[in-house]
């Protein structure tokens, strides 16, 4: 009985890679949007930034709609509590509580590096769909910890892009990215990411721990671990606005 | 004998006029020059050592090593220890903590939103403490435009170029906007207590001064700074002095197996000043070689043609029985006084050009190229009284040379030849 239900499960799963392997690498980064992006959603998140001298742990809360509007929250540690980002569409304002200050961040600053992390503010604050930014091209599967993955190469098809190109490895079962490089136009490789902790959050499959490395930094990278999140939520408008920085 | 030729060489000004006038022209060259190069060089490194890099200048190994682009994570820590063992053990010099750092500077409107914004390049320097001489060394009262130095936590002085740009004014705030040392964003309000010009493009261009007490709580660089400097008393570099007390502080705290262990380097290894200051060391020699190597060339070619234009006078003379060498001393003697005249105007010309340029200067701001060695902006001459001894003794030296040169053709005229030429 026992190899029956063996023979059984190893044949579904057979069965479910083959069809999986069937889908065009648009499907394939179709299937991801439908994971990774949202009409909105509420983030807590921390970020641990591994520093020459000491490490640093930063948590925030985001509330995000699509790819322009975000508004994050620091809330620990002291010295960052209070501080506030708020993106609408191509502009960053930023609050910090020490100055009582609302100071807009001009468009170069949005590839610097956010508290010192790995991570860009496009980084941070980019949501929107591969599909609608990307064509893709199926280079072969693979395996990562022992899950099987579609190694993907994507190109820019608009130029508003952070990465014009990318090599993303997604779980062929779940259709989360594994782990992604990030290219300049040039072709040199600018950050690698790698997901894991993946967990079910409202019929979605989700990474909850990325690990960043800034290639063009010295260091050992940032780890974001997200706390909770949400999908879909009913947002207030007011989040969006500046008023919201100084409350 | 003496007068006698002096008033042979006033009334042929054949013989003079001349020769006075190359001489004069070479000496003014060699002044000029010399004090203008001397000087832009000499503000170059002064400018560095007041500002960057002391005379000899303590960070952290990886700090030094990444210099240019000033790291706030790589900052000297533990930096009040460190800086009261070398008051300890080198009394006589003035040890100051520094901290160079950059970010933005933003300019609130009334409704205390962003105006205007622009990259600002900060240094911060113990101001409050006015035993140390910062204020002096960084020469910052002689340089306020408007209002006054800091006198309390909180105030800063911005150059002036920034505060016309964004129509600041002393008792306006600013907010300055970059990261910690540990790359946390820091935020924090200023009140602008005076505007400066540095006559420094770098500085000039979105300069912020403060006091290092504002700058260690708003980088959260407790106990920090980015660079110790160390300058002599009575401010003069010595460079021998400076290599010798680097290799002694090295020789102890410098483990090349930790970046953040403690470095000390001299004024001379920083920011390319070594070629800056040798150039400097070898520039009067440079400048003296060459203007008596050229100016003895066209003397002894003027001695020549002079020689030609007197043949018939030293035929005569030697005919008459004068020795030769009296012959050759009493040219050697004109040729003193044409390079003692020659000089003098030299000297005067030289000086009338340099002495306004070492007053006023010459902005060149927008021609200096940037680079992590600071350059004024402002060029000036600088006139010692070795520049004028500089000029005024080669003119002499190149002139007598020149004379030697081509009176040495006098003993080659046998007295045959002298009678068939004078047709006796």
């Amino acid at each position: 009985m026992k190899k029956i239900i063996a023979v059984l499960v190893g044949a579904t799963a057979l069965w479910a890679f083959s069809l999986s392997s069937e889908l065009t690498p648009e499907e394939i980064i179709k299937k991801v949007d439908e994971n990774m992006v949202s009409e909105n959603r509420v983030t807590q998140s921390s970020m641990t930034i591994k520093g020459k001298r000491k490490n640093r742990v930063l948590t925030s809360k985001s509330w995000t709609i699509g790819s322009n509007q975000s508004f994050t929250e620091y809330l620990s540690p002291a010295r960052e509590k209070g501080t506030k980002m708020l993106k609408l569409k191509e502009e960053l304002w930023i609050y910090s509580p020490a100055s009582d200050r609302t100071m807009r961040i001009s468009g170069h600053m949005m590839r610097q590096s956010v508290m010192g992390s790995d991570l860009s503010y496009e980084d941070m604050m980019e949501d929107r769909e591969l599909l609608e930014m990307y064509t893709a091209k199926l280079l072969g599967q693979e395996e990562i910890d022992g899950r099987k993955v579609f190694s993907l190469e994507l190109n820019a098809k608009v130029d508003d892009v952070a990465y014009p190109k990318r090599k993303s490895w997604i779980d062929a079962e779940r259709f989360v990215p594994l782990k992604e490089e990030l290219f300049a136009k040039s072709g040199k490789l600018l950050k690698r990411v790698t997901m894991s902790n993946v967990k079910e959050v409202q019929g979605r499959w989700y990474p909850t721990k990325m690990i960043y490395k800034d290639m063009l930094k010295d260091g050992e990278g940032t780890m974001m671990e997200i706390i909770s999140i949400q999908f879909n939520q009913e947002i207030p408008d007011y989040i969006f606005t500046k008023a919201a920085l100084k409350k | 004998m003496i007068k006698f030729l002096i008033k042979g060489v006033i009334r042929d000004s054949t013989r003079s006029k001349f020769p006075i006038a190359i001489v004069a022209i070479g000496v003014f060259f060699t002044i000029f020059l010399s004090a203008f190069i001397g000087g832009v060089l000499q503000d170059a490194v002064e400018v560095n050592a007041r500002f960057t890099t002391g005379h000899v200048k303590v960070s952290t190994l990886a700090f030094a090593e990444n210099s240019t682009q000033a790291p706030l994570d790589l900052a000297l820590l533990g930096m009040d220890s460190i800086k009261s063992g070398l008051q300890n053990e080198y009394p006589k010099m003035m040890w100051v903590p520094r901290v160079s750092f950059g970010g933005l500077l933003d300019v609130p409107d009334e409704n205390g939103e962003t105006k205007g914004q622009g990259p600002c390049t900060g240094m911060a320097a113990d101001l409050l403490n006015t035993e140390n001489g910062e204020l002096e060394r960084m020469n910052i009262n002689k340089t306020i435009v408007e209002g006054r130095a800091p006198e309390k936590r909180g105030e800063a002085l911005v150059s002036e170029k920034f505060a016309q740009k964004m129509k600041l004014k002393p008792g306006d705030v600013v907010t300055y906007f970059g990261s910690t040392m540990y790359g946390s964003m820091c935020f924090q309000n200023f009140t602008i207590c005076g505007t400066i010009s540095f006559g420094q493009q770098m500085l000039d261009k979105g300069g912020l001064i403060i006091d290092i007490s504002d700058a260690q709580q708003m980088l959260d660089m407790e106990d920090g700074s980015t660079e110790l400097l160390g300058y002599f008393e009575g401010g003069q570099y010595l460079d021998d002095e400076a290599m010798k007390i680097a290799q002694e502080f090295n020789a102890r705290s410098t483990d090349s197996t930790d970046e953040f262990s403690s470095v000390m380097i001299p004024l001379k290894k920083q920011n390319q000043l070594e070629g800056l200051l040798n150039t400097s060391e070898s520039m009067s020699e440079i400048m003296v070689g060459i203007f008596v190597l050229a100016m003895s060339i066209v003397l002894w070619n003027v001695g020549l043609l002079g020689g030609l234009r007197r043949y018939k006078e030293f035929g005569v003379r030697l005919a008459l029985g004068e020795a030769k060498g009296k012959i050759y001393r009493s040219l050697l003697v004109e040729a003193t006084v044409i390079g003692v005249v020659g000089s003098v105007f030299g000297v005067i010309l030289g000086l009338a050009a340099a002495i306004p340029l070492q007053i006023y200067g010459m902005d060149v701001s927008e021609m200096v190229p940037s680079s992590n060695m600071m350059m004024p902006s402002v060029y000036r001459a600088a006139v010692t009284p070795s520049t004028v001894f500089m000029g005024f003794i080669p003119g002499i030296i190149a002139m007598v040379l020149g004379q030697a040169l081509a009176g040495y053709g006098i003993y080659k005229r046998d007295t045959a030849r002298l009678f068939k030429e004078l047709e006796v």
